[in-house]
């Protein structure tokens, strides 16, 4: 008799994590739901913003399918964690020019790390999420791997990168093995009332997506107006605040022109936007650190991988250089379109995950 | 599993010959006691009764007593319903900042429509003092409003020398009471209180009712506007099954409201001294005498409140910390910060509230489970940093 461990699935309310629940169920997990409470509370009524991850309507559709599926659910706090390891550093990184992505820092600190916490004081061996990837181990090395799941254009491997061999041991990501049809299929078979629920896409503390408006409210003296420059540095037009522009933007702008213009750089000291041609956006390289490695222990020699500098493009081939102070060059076979600051650069090795870090700056050859 | 429910400050199982009575109003005696008719007259027989038991628990007058949905609307009508009324006379009003955030959500509703409030500072006990109230006073103030026992904690405040105190300044006196009508006695004539809130689900009657108490001649604004029930300050159809079940439930808890003290006080002080024999670094909160009987209220360093209460759950035992959040998770206690807890300490709380369900079994299993879950969660809260 054998009676399969605890897990504790994180379950947002939506069909992915919902799925991955009723599907460890089946497999004979002894599981557990429980939602983050991640931001607070609105005090006034906002029909809009409760229908965003982990609202109150979010925290309701998770319980609802707990009890479809028959498994206990609880809530569990982590806004100040929260608060400080995902809000704080993304409003940080806007006021210093930087382009954050806040899902990396939630799945480092809060996931990988609070909420592994919190479910092991709880008994549980395993915390599972429905993610797109898979977690495996290493037959020859007897390493944790983590690799892209099936579906090419579902895959959510590059938001893990943070994950390490510490962690990896404990966590279940039993949806990487199908495809997001295979996904909403098994839903509906398992009745699940949230099967046809859209996922969803945005950052989940920002009201409404609207993170201009978030922005100005939050950190209204980094919304200094200043001048939009081209590369030589000539004056065309004006900006709102360095925050709001994105490298590789072309919209909002505001400034005719004979060619298309893109945003090229971002000067927070000069408060200037400089924007280029479509060809100025492409860059050779760039340089990265705060890495984490999963396939190595530490990069020691450089290293042929395909890597990703963003959510949504394809890995291109190119080779990571370690340097004396533990940051990595990144050169690239083909040049790279928007390498932005802030964001991460992903590296893989066919579907595995090597490892990632934060963008530092481009590198122009 | 056996589930152990020590979670009675939340709510209380409804007894039984209560919900009975309940069920005979809901199908058999169910006529609006506003109506001429024989069914109208019958319901307002059973309502009246009903007042007479509950205002006879208090020392009151039944016509002193305004029925509610439950304390927490006896808050919003006393506080908004005084300083409405008042208004013309000042715009100071004295509370604590330990009450209910029913009291402290509408004082911060009431300082947005310009009204002044003190929140009085509590000792480490929890006990409010009488010299702040009269040292708060001023020539502005029209309502001191100080909860009879604290629900996080358990501490019983001076109420008869607050009581005293405000009549002899002719300042109203409100008293969220929910925590203590059924529990301990209470005698709003001798207490000198003006007001006073009260909630049936709190002492084994039905969910949905309680009651505001207004001495007679108090000058207060309807809360809810409509037909004419409840002498024109509280509108809408009397809910006469919530009446006569809260009439009942009265009349049991001042039945033997002794003998049952004795028997919580003795369970909860077995409860406390076991914790303090087993479990190292325990802080109890709360003052250790002249605490509610059924109260425990402890904090255990290095762990985390909400982690220690899912363990409890799947263990079996039901019980609390700090405050819900709209969606269920847990909110570090805003009474336990008040009482000058870091919020570290705050945040590894845990309320364990005993009641006529409980028996010295329950607090066995409690002292069984516990101290190796406390253990437990010291030694997995003690990490290398992951990386």
């Amino acid at each position: 008799m054998c009676a399969k461990p605890k897990v504790v699935v994180a379950m947002s309310g939506g069909v992915d994590s919902s799925l991955t629940a009723a599907l460890l169920v089946r497999e004979g997990y002894d599981v557990i739901g429980a939602t983050m409470r991640l931001s607070d509370d609105s005090r006034d009524f906002d029909a809009a913003a409760d229908r965003g991850c982990c609202s109150l309507s979010a925290v309701d559709d998770a319980r609802r399918v707990a009890e479809i599926i028959g498994i206990p659910h609880y809530v569990m706090n982590f806004r100040d964690m929260f608060q400080e390891t995902v809000i704080d550093y993304f409003l940080k990184e806007y006021a210093g020019g930087r382009t954050p992505n806040p899902c990396i820092a939630c799945n480092r600190y809060v996931k990988f790390e609070g909420l592994l916490q919190r479910c092991q004081e709880i008994g549980a061996a395993y915390v599972a999420t429905g993610h797109y990837a898979k977690i495996e181990r290493d037959a020859g090395n007897g390493r944790y791997l983590l690799k892209k799941g099936v579906d090419v254009l579902k895959d959510q491997s590059y938001a893990l990168y943070h994950l390490n061999q510490k962690s990896l041991q404990h966590f279940l990501m039993p949806l990487g093995r199908y495809t997001k049809v295979e996904t909403r299929q098994m839903a509906e078979e398992f009745n699940l009332p949230v099967a046809h629920k859209p996922d969803s896409q945005e950052i989940c503390f920002v009201p409404h997506d609207d993170y201009k408006a978030y922005l100005e409210d939050k950190v209204p003296e980094a919304l200094k107006p200043g001048d939009i420059v081209d590369v030589h540095g000539r004056v065309l037009g004006r900006h709102h605040g360095v925050p709001l522009y994105t490298i590789g933007q072309r919209r909002g702008l505001g400034i005719a022109a004979k060619t298309p213009l893109y945003v090229v750089d971002l000067d927070m000291k000069r408060s200037r936007v400089i924007v280029g041609e479509n060809k100025d956006v492409f860059v050779q390289g760039l340089l990265a650190n705060d890495l984490n490695w999963i396939t190595i222990d530490e990069l020691v020699e450089p290293m042929q991988v395909t890597a990703k500098v963003r959510y949504g493009t394809k890995e291109g081939a190119a080779t990571v250089t370690p340097l004396p102070d533990g940051s990595v060059k990144v050169m690239f076979e083909e040049a790279q379109r928007a390498v932005t600051p802030g964001q991460s650069v992903v590296f893989y090795d066919g579907d595995k995950v090597i490892g990632g870090g934060i963008i530092v700056k481009p590198l122009r050859r | 599993m056996k589930h152990i429910y020590l979670d009675n400050a939340a709510t209380t199982a409804t007894d039984l010959a209560v919900a009975a009575a309940v069920l005979a109003s809901m199908t058999q005696a169910y006529g609006n006691p506003s109506s001429l008719h024989y069914f109208g007259q019958e319901s307002r027989r059973a309502a009246a009764l009903g007042r007479r038991q509950l205002a006879d628990l208090l020392g009151a007058r039944p016509e002193e007593i305004f029925y509610t949905s439950g304390g927490s609307e006896s808050d919003n009508f006393a506080l908004k319903g005084i300083a409405w009324a008042n208004r013309q006379r000042g715009n100071h009003i004295i509370t604590t900042e330990i009450e209910h955030h029913a009291v402290l959500h509408t004082c911060e509703w009431l300082e947005k429509q310009g009204f002044v409030i003190t929140y009085l500072p509590v000792d480490a006990d929890g006990r409010v003092s009488v010299e702040s109230v009269a040292a708060a006073i001023t020539e502005e103030t029209i309502l001191i409003s100080v909860m009879f026992a604290n629900n996080e904690v358990g501490t019983i405040e001076p109420i008869g020398e607050i009581g005293a105190l405000a009549h002899e300044r002719g300042i109203y006196f409100h008293t969220d009471a929910v925590q203590a009508v059924g529990h301990v006695p209470i005698d709003v004539e001798a207490l000198h209180i003006d007001l006073l809130s009260l909630s049936g689900h709190k002492f084994y009657g039905p969910k949905g009712i309680g009651a505001l108490y207004v001495r007679r001649g108090v000058r207060i604004e309807p809360f809810v506007l409509g037909g004419s029930q409840e002498r024109n300050l509280r509108a809408g159809t009397e809910n006469v099954p919530g009446i006569v079940g809260l009439g009942l439930a009265a009349v049991k808890a001042g039945e033997d409201l002794k003998g049952e003290t004795a028997r919580l006080v003795n369970l909860r002080d077995t409860l406390i001294e076991g914790v303090f024999e087993k479990i190292p670094d325990s802080k109890l909160n709360g003052v250790r005498a002249g605490r509610l009987p059924g109260n425990v209220n402890f904090s255990f360093a290095g762990v985390d409140g909400e982690a220690l209460l899912v363990n409890l759950d799947l263990s079996g035992i039901a019980a609390s910390s700090g405050s819900a959040c709209a969606a269920g998770s847990v909110d570090p206690s805003h009474v336990l910060l008040a009482l000058g807890l870091t919020k570290s300490l705050a945040a590894s709380s845990l309320r364990l509230t005993l009641g006529r369900n409980n028996t010295m079994a329950d607090v066995e299993a409690v002292l069984e489970i516990l101290p190796s879950t406390v253990a437990r969660l010291r030694r997995l809260a003690q990490p290398e940093k992951m990386k």
